[in-house]
């Protein structure tokens, strides 16, 4: 038994009042009219709901709405996280109906989507809201049948007490159950107890997403909505200096052209603050349409800024960020990380003595490698609905963390941080991008200027052009080899464009005598952020390309070589702050081994190996390459996942997919170049995208079996297929892979 | 601005824009149909796959003007109850990521397998190539075009 004290998130069992409002809400309220419910989706809905917490309402009738409470990009918690709940609540799941919270911090605490985190950090509170809400469920049939509680049992929304056979619903309870106080301890399933939990269940909003309801924040509507779009710099390191919206506003259809500025002069910015372009123009008008034909014929004039330096308050306190002025390219970019990596970096791990190991070197494998900027290109692009009145907001917008832009729109507008109401419509896609939530603050801007509801829309070129993109960066790796071509010693220089990829805690640090990290950045005024699996997304495929060589030079097998390692970190490790478990480690490994048969290749076939450990959880893949007329073809990928208890197994494994698919797409092509400033891709017809016919045959994904609490998924599959797709290149071409991305010619699309 | 009517999912709709605009914003911003989506504009994503006389174009390039009386099949109306045998075959498998670019590989398959009820693996990435999916539920995709093309053959 699992006890857990309420109190770690008590302040999720507010109910806002022991009755909750009648009718059954199933999406926003903006939904309601698109769809007729069904005869028998309306014959489910109950007369009255009984709020047992914020995440739980009971129907008189026993149908269950869970509240989820992040918001989603795919990855499938509003099917999984709910399941949290109906585990421990004991219901039928087919019983269960899933409503999207809105911004609500007093209510659902951060509500984050993003970092793997969310199953992992909800965990605990969503066990509770269930278990507690069907402990109050128990304690109102004992009072009824005047019953010891501990004799009553519970099964799919019934409660049984045997001795006496009475029976009821959790529907028949739960008026009497809203009134019970919950207790202190509460007492949790064991996991081998576990029915909905580790069982596949189907995406809860597939159909809706199957028949094209309104669903993502692009399809928001309003009465009187009025279509706003941005036109911002061409090039980073410039800003606004005039503009000309004479024609523009004589335009059909367009009401207004009007310049907004996104901070406040003395505004303090936290970390996701990050906007390249604070000032922009915005065209307001009736449709979409018409407003991108005014956006063409406004004349903008912009200039070059000066260098400057900010404070940032971001999660580890304060920091300075230098912005330097200039319009940058990637040529000298390039020139630029040479020259750092050439001097020495900052030291940030030592064990042992390197410097001598390298010095006593029989043999010393150096090699660098490198990786261009990467724009997110959701498939949703940028869009935020907001609507000022006064001193109050609406906004709805395609958000992964809504609390952190809130008191940016509260200052920018001028009103007060609780008069914000924010709903959280699905993402069509986020990979980091829609943390950074600039332009819902510019939504609400043009909002309050033009005094009407908008939607503010980004163009595929807005979206690719005013990034906050995957940093460039550069890893050398050095290794010592003895006579008998042991690794003794190992240095890892990384560095970026403007911050390092570096881990410096990570595999195979703790398994060498002699290991060293240094790391190293430069400044610049192009704006970046996280992207999948951030800064991991490079150092995987720089390191698990590196270990393949090694491998490979130390004559032995490149998974063995690893296990090797990997038994030294476990058995006798080096240094104290190693993050990573090499047990777990080597477990993914092990289950890799087993399940793609890799001791037994297939003829024609060449594989690559790779592993990783970011975001709490283990992921390592095995890639099958076959050259079909000097073009690599992804034939088949096996991947191992530690990722603790798998929730929702098909889900998780969609992901995986997703992940490894995403990863070979942007191993293959993935590139943004600036000139000038100036992105050099603006849409699809440049920047190369994976498509249907270079995605994997076939993907075949394993979890390790445990009952460890569980840790993330969206993000640790993505980046070890960097070193796979390179390792199995190798196999194929003879030719080691140092720069992405790996396929340059531009992709032939259909 | 001008009068149009148009066939869209087998009702007559008049509307009143300018003749440049584009079928994919008719649909979202006038008819209110948004299951079609704005992906890149350009004729590259898919995302605003629509069937015109059931031919599977990308209506981002398609200006209102030119589509006269051809019928105008959209994912709101691909089937009555959501249940044509490609929507079917998506549940099965479960496709959908993120979701966004999901509409647009509907009516691309959709297409597909209307004019060719059993292609063989290279016809169906030929066919779906056009469509983007960010979140990449390729492999996916292209099982649950094959369970499709097995359940209309059947
Ligand atoms: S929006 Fe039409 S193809 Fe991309
Ligand atoms: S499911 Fe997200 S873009 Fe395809």
């Amino acid at each position: 038994m699992t006890l857990i004290k309420t109190k770690i998130g008590r302040r999720s069992f507010i109910r806002t009042s022991t009755l909750a409002s009648g009718g059954l809400v199933l999406g926003f309220n903006w939904l309601a009219s698109c769809k007729n419910k069904t005869e028998e989706e309306i014959l489910a809905m109950p007369k009255e709901w009984f709020e047992m917490n914020s995440y739980l309402k009971i129907g008189d009738n026993g149908v269950v709405t869970i509240t989820t409470p992040n918001p989603e990009f795919g990855q499938n918690i509003r099917t999984s996280m709910p399941m949290i709940v109906a585990e421990e609540l004991g219901v039928d799941w087919k019983n269960v109906i899933v409503e999207q919270a809105p911004y609500h911090a007093e209510k659902y605490g951060m509500q984050f989507t993003g970092g793997s985190r969310g199953i992992m950090t909800r965990w605990e509170p969503l066990r509770m809201a269930g278990a507690s809400a069907r402990h109050i469920l128990i304690a109102a049939a004992a009072q009824a049948w005047q019953v010891p509680a501990t004799e009553i049992t519970t099964e799919d929304g019934i409660l049984y007490h045997k001795a006496t056979e009475k029976s009821a619903g959790y529907g028949e309870m739960a008026s009497a159950a809203a009134k019970i106080t919950v207790p202190e301890d509460i007492t949790l399933k064991e996991v081998k107890d576990f029915k909905i939990i580790g069982t596949s269940k189907k995406n809860v909003d597939a159909k809706s997403i199957i028949t094209g309801e309104p669903m993502f924040g692009m399809d928001y509507q309003k009465e009187g909505m009025l279509i706003a779009m941005i036109v911002h710099p061409p090039a980073f390191g410039m800003t606004l200096k005039s503009m000309d919206a004479e024609t523009a506003k004589t335009m059909s259809g367009i009401k207004d052209v009007v310049a907004i500025k996104s901070f406040k002069d003395d505004y303090e910015k936290g970390g996701f603050d990050v906007n390249a372009f604070p000032e922009i123009v915005a065209v307001v008008g009736n449709s979409t349409w018409e407003v991108l034909q005014a956006k063409k014929k406004l004349k903008v004039e912009w200039q070059p800024f000066a260098a400057y330096s900010e404070t940032i308050k971001g999660f580890r306190g304060k920091q300075t960020k230098n912005v330097p002025a200039g319009l940058e390219s990637s040529t000298s970019h390039e020139s630029q990380m040479e020259e750092m990596a050439s001097k020495p970096g900052k030291i940030v791990r030592e064990d042992g003595n390197p410097k001598v190991a390298f010095k006593n070197a029989a043999k010393i494998i150096e090699r660098t490698y490198s990786a261009p900027f990467l724009a997110h290109n959701c498939m949703e692009p940028l869009n935020a609905f907001a609507h000022v009145e006064g001193d109050r907001a609406q906004i709805a917008a395609p958000i992964q963390i809504p609390s952190l832009i809130i008191p940016t729109i509260a200052s920018s507008l001028g009103i007060p941080a609780e008069n914000i109401a924010m709903e959280m419509p699905r993402m069509g896609g986020g990979f980091g991008r829609k943390a950074y939530a600039h332009y819902v603050v510019e939504a609400a801007l043009i909002s309050q200027k033009v005094n009407a509801p908008v939607k503010l829309v980004y163009t595929r070129e807005d979206d690719m052009t005013n990034g906050i993109y995957r940093p460039t960066y550069q890893a050398t790796y050095r290794a010592a080899l003895d006579e008998n071509n042991n690794l003794t010693a190992l240095h890892v220089k990384a560095g970026g464009i403007p911050e390092s990829p570096l881990f410096a805690h990570r595999f195979p640090a703790g398994a060498l005598d002699n290991y060293m990290a240094e790391e190293w950045s430069i400044d610049s005024n192009i704006t970046i952020g996280a992207f999948r699996a951030p800064r991991s997304n490079f150092m995987a495929g720089a390191e698990q390309s590196f270990l393949d060589e090694l491998a490979e030079a130390t004559g032995k097998d490149p998974i063995q070589f690893r296990l090797d390692l990997l038994k030294r970190a476990k058995e006798n490790p080096v240094g104290e702050r190693n993050d990573y478990d090499a047990e777990r480690y080597a477990g993914v490994l092990e289950l890799l081994r087993e399940k793609s048969n890799w001791n037994q290749t297939p003829a024609n076939v060449h594989r690559g190996v790779s592993a990783y450990f970011c975001h709490n959880s283990y992921a390592a893949h095995v890639l099958n390459i076959r050259m079909e007329e000097d073009k690599p073809v992804v034939e088949k990928v096996v991947c191992a996942i530690d990722c603790g208890i798998v929730v929702n197994p098909d889900a998780a494994t969609n992901m995986a997919e997703g992940a490894i698919t995403d990863g070979i797409g942007n191993a293959f092509f993935g590139e943004l170049t600036f000139k000038d400033g100036m992105p050099q891709k603006r849409n699809f017809n440049d920047y190369a995208m994976i498509r249907m016919a270079d995605a994997p045959e076939e993907i075949d994904v394993h979890f390790v079996k445990n009952e460890i609490a569980p840790t993330g998924m969206g993000e640790p599959p993505f980046p070890p297929i960097f070193g796979a797709v390179a390792n199995a290149l190798y196999k194929a071409t003879g030719q080691r892979q140092y720069r992405q991305p790996f396929v340059t010619e531009k992709q032939v699309v259909g | 601005m001008a009068k149009f009517n148009l066939n869209i999912n087998g009702k007559q709709r008049e509307i009143d824009v300018d003749a440049t605009t584009p079928i994919l914003w008719v649909l979202r911003d006038h008819i209110k149909l948004v299951g079609t989506k704005y992906g890149c504009g350009i004729a590259q994503c898919g995302a605003c796959t629509i069937h015109l006389e059931g031919n599977a174009v990308r209506s981002c390039q398609l200006p209102v003007s030119s589509v006269g009386d051809k019928k105008i099949t959209t994912i709101e109306g691909l089937s009555e109850k959501g249940d044509h045998p490609v929507q079917q075959a998506w549940l099965e498998i479960d496709v959908p990521q993120c979701g966004y670019c999901q509409a647009g590989q509907i009516m691309t398959a959709s297409a597909l397998l209307e004019k060719n009820p059993n292609p063989s693996d290279e016809e169906i990435e030929t066919a779906m190539n056009g469509n983007i999916c960010r979140c990449g539920t390729y492999t996916r995709i292209k099982k649950a075009v094959k369970i499709a093309a097995n359940s209309i053959n059947a």
